[in-house]
């Protein structure tokens, strides 16, 4: 565990779970990213805005982050075919799904939905079984 | 538009949040959902961090009868329905995000990397939804 980070982990996801506070305190709004993409590009009814206000600030916070405190990027060690697969799996099994990990893991959980509770068991058994298998038995790089 | 400030302040925040634990990088998540190998326990912390703040919170923005700047708190009805849409959607989203480590939040909050990745997934996590999408309508 050499590269374990628990205390800005935990800052981080503290500052995620404020910001999922918030959005139900104003809005009313669960904090779900997913469905926020998928509804974000809905420009017709002015009511659903504040999706693509949130991602801005999500997307410019990362950015203006890294400008002033960069970071090592990720090695992307895995080709641009699996990079595309995974990218429209993620995408098809969240809309299925109705959520990802912040939908189910973190809002759902924290309301304790049985429905939220069981997804996010399944999702991460299903992660975890997968980067078994690809990295040690299959041996995909790193 | 107070909901839209709103929404980006809150956005604001979680983009903090992903970055300051690193939840952007996948090599992270992989090292997180690697627990065979060289196991990296942060995501549990991030999680355990998120979970212990937003319940907190809750159980006092609850005891309101509305939002600040709507009529009525907009919550999912069907808590308990586990149905094979929940779980085959979940699978499919596990097995996706174990390939890479990007899962939609995260993937965002890597834009600031300067690399392709990044663009890359989320044009694909696009496709992949409005995939989905089609598969719907026509069932």
């Amino acid at each position: 565990m050499q590269n374990f980070t628990p205390y800005s982990a935990f800052l981080g996801g503290s500052l995620i779970g404020l910001s999922a506070a918030l959005l139900m305190y104003f809005n009313g709004r669960i904090a779900g990213i997913s469905g926020m993409i998928a509804g974000a590009f809905d420009f017709k009814n002015s009511e659903n805005r504040w999706r693509a206000f949130f991602l801005s600030g999500l997307i410019a916070t990362a950015i203006i982050f890294n400008v002033f405190a960069p970071h090592e990027p990720a090695s992307y060690s895995r080709s641009t075919l699996l990079l595309i697969i995974s990218g429209i799996l993620v995408g098809f099994g969240t809309r299925m799904g109705n959520g990802c990990t912040s939908g189910h893991a973190v809002c759902g959980m924290a309301r304790l939905s049985v429905r939220s509770i069981v997804a996010t068991l399944i999702f991460m058994g299903v992660a975890i079984l997968t980067v078994f298998i690809t990295r040690h038995l299959i041996g995909i790089s790193s | 538009m107070t909901k839209n400030i709103s929404a980006l302040l809150c956005g604001i925040l979680f983009g903090l949040g992903l970055t300051i634990s690193q939840m952007n990088n996948p090599d992270k998540v992989l090292a997180f959902l690697d627990i065979f190998g060289d196991w990296d326990a942060s995501l549990a912390f991030v999680m355990g961090g998120a979970l212990i703040t937003l319940a907190t919170l809750q159980h006092f923005i609850f005891k309101r009868e509305r939002p600040i700047f709507e009529t009525q708190f907009h919550l999912p009805t069907k808590n308990n329905l586990i149905d094979k849409r929940l779980i085959l959607g979940a699978i499919i989203f596990g097995f996706g995000w174990g390939l890479i480590g990007f899962c939609p939040g995260a993937v965002l909050a890597a834009f600031g990397d300067g690399k392709i990745e990044p663009f890359i997934f989320t044009l694909a996590l696009g496709a992949g939804m409005m995939l989905f999408g089609w598969f719907d309508k026509a069932k």
